[in-house]
């Protein structure tokens, strides 16, 4: 063969490929196995979201954000209540914050358990899924005996959240969290020393920190090349400051560092869920569930059928809704995949003028290129696996 | 906090004379005001500046105000780890002025402005490969700009005959409904159908 008909390879890895995580098209050019060249086609889930936000009332705006990352969603209501909260000045009971900090470790189990088991499927372990959907599928029951809904909560809304927990429910979600631990213990025999699992992950998608920061990575992407940086320690928010936790960090920052962390975090976050079971069911755990400002959040059914106010508040803030007075603000929380956040700008009315959604993914995924190159192609899908991609938040 | 950040805003206003023409602290949050033709210079100094070092490439957003001459603002959200802190760069820009693109300093920028250019047409120069990012291959005008209608313009469907997606003005059974909430529940500042002659107070 002469020189001159030696050319790359170009193929199309999905949109419809079941380690694309989704609805993602990569344009990959190869030299033989050897990536060379990564283009990420986006937006195949795209939906307006944002502008659909602008055109609906703050509490309207609330059901949007559980369609973004689909696996933790309250995780991402929970910022946009902050930023909401941030302009209107409003503060969150205590109850109300423990809730929300129970259920956003919740959520982060949620994802991690889809992250790191779909990942050891995406280099070829089959069992893993298995058992840890089994767990997910208790975790999304937790969410609907909370709101109603599997997965869209809508639960977690400007103020606070909306309903309070049932007592049994609550020593349930208690009671969970012991045996979870052992079946993380399970899911690391399966996976941590494997040398298959090692061979497909260590080494592969090395990042370094500098690296890491200016490409505008966040939370597990950054704690597996070396950072400490978690927003609930650094900058945190609700009740996260009283409650003892330890962030675990990467040396490598390689994917099988990213999937170590993610392991451990799960662990994190049953104890997290612990402590706010047992201050929940304490003495000083009662108390309302969201902020009394009766301009901003609606009453209570019971009291709707004794009170002509309470039954105009109520038409009027599922209606009209409430005013957000003028500003910008950027609220962020410490979602699964990194750091979510919400930059809303109000123009005083009802409805936000502007609502930027920062997802982490969109962020991660745009490195494809620069991580993959000089990687064979199996290691494609190890690497998309570990970045953590949903495509409802990249897309939005 | 607040009086730390008032004064890492005046020392961005001072290390960077002419290019920054703002810095106000409201919410809790900085906000620097910056000339959009200074703005890879002013990005690099909050980059490189040991007292700022702000590595981290947050966020960018445009926003659309077409009741300005400038129309677009487009947003830059940093954050500095080491510092603890986070600031907020905002630039104006119309629909012909091209902005420089940050990618020099943030690599992680090059999407994030395709995004911008996607969603209000805001164009950035010097940017290697802006193309539309999120919208349909092919989609035409800009989706987030006020002016660009919540239902938008075309429609798609699976055409059984052609066996193929086809394109289609948009149809809808009931018109899109607008409600004026924007009545104060003080009470309202304009006349209502039907009180124009009553006795105004």
């Amino acid at each position: 063969m002469t020189e001159h008909n030696i050319r790359n390879f170009s193929i199309n890895f999905g949109p419809q490929h079941p380690a694309a995580h989704g609805v993602l098209r990569l344009v990959l050019e190869l030299d033989g196995e050897i990536v060379e060249r990564v283009d990420p086609h986006i937006g195949l889930l795209h939906r307006g979201t944002e502008k659909l936000i602008e055109a609906k009332t703050y509490l309207q705006a609330v059901p949007y954000f559980d369609r973004l990352d689909y696996v933790a969603p309250m995780n991402q209501e929970h910022a946009f209540a902050l930023a909401v909260e941030k302009l209107m000045g409003v503060s969150v009971p205590r109850r109300g914050q423990l809730i929300r900090v129970l259920y956003s470790e919740i959520g982060r189990i949620l994802s991690h358990i889809l992250n790191v088991t779909t990942q050891a499927m995406d280099v070829g372990a089959l069992t893993p899924p298995l058992w840890g959907f089994e767990e997910r599928e208790k975790l999304m029951i937790f969410y609907e005996r909370a709101c109603g809904a599997r997965m869209h909560a809508a639960y977690v809304r400007p103020g606070g959240v909306h309903q309070d927990l049932p007592t049994s429910l609550i020593h349930d979600i208690a009671e969970w969290c012991d045996p979870f631990l052992k079946v993380c213990d399970d899911l690391e025999t399966l996976l941590t020393d494997n040398r298959i699992f090692k061979q497909r992950n260590v080494d592969i998608g090395v990042v370094d920190l500098e690296t890491c920061w200016k490409w505008g990575f966040s939370g597990v992407m950054v704690r597996g090349s070396g950072a400490a940086w978690d927003l609930r320690k650094s900058q945190p928010y609700e009740c996260y400051e009283e409650l003892e936790f330890d962030i675990p960090i990467g040396k490598n920052g390689d994917c099988y560092d990213r999937y170590c962390i993610r392991m451990e975090e799960m662990r994190q976050s049953v104890r997290i869920m612990k402590q706010c079971c047992e201050k929940l069911l304490g003495a000083d755990g009662g108390g309302p569930i969201s902020s009394l400002d009766g301009k901003m959040v609606p009453p209570k059914r019971s009291e709707m059928k004794r009170s002509m106010e309470a039954l105009i508040h109520h038409f009027k803030l599922y209606t009209e809704g409430y005013k957000v007075p003028a500003g910008e603000v950027y609220a962020a929380v410490e979602a699964p995949k990194g750091e979510f956040g919400v930059y809303l700008v109000s123009d005083g009315t009802n409805r936000p003028y502007r609502c930027k959604i920062k997802a982490p993914g969109f962020a991660h995924l745009q490195a494809m290129d620069f991580m993959c190159r000089k990687h064979m192609l199996a290691d494609v899908s190890a690497i998309l696996g570990s970045l953590d991609i949903v495509f409802g938040e990249v897309d939005r | 906090m607040s009086e730390a950040l008032v004064t890492l805003g005046e020392d961005i206003k001072a290390a960077l004379p002419g290019a920054v023409t703002n810095a106000v602290v409201v919410f809790g949050e900085l906000t620097i005001e910056a000339e959009a033709s200074q703005i890879v210079q002013v990005l690099k100094t909050l980059y490189d500046d040991p007292r700022f070092r702000f590595v981290n490439f947050t966020d960018l957003a445009g926003a659309d105000y077409p009741e300005r001459e400038k129309r677009f603002d487009v947003v830059y959200h940093l954050l500095s780890p080491r510092h603890n802190r986070r600031v907020r760069v905002k630039i104006q820009t119309d629909e012909k002025t091209p902005v420089p693109s940050a990618i020099e300093v943030y690599p992680a920028a090059n999407w994030f402005e395709r995004e911008a250019y996607d969603f209000y047409g805001i164009l950035f120069s010097g940017h290697p490969d802006l193309r539309r990012i999120l919208t349909d291959y092919g989609f035409e005008g800009y989706p987030l700009r006020k002016d660009f209608p919540l239902t938008g313009f075309v429609e798609v469907r699976y055409d059984d005959e052609q066996k193929r997606v086809v394109y289609e003005p948009v149809k809808l059974n009931q018109e899109f409904r607008n409600f004026d909430f924007l009545s104060p529940w003080e009470g309202t500042d304009y006349v209502l159908p039907g009180d124009e002659k009553a006795k105004t107070p």
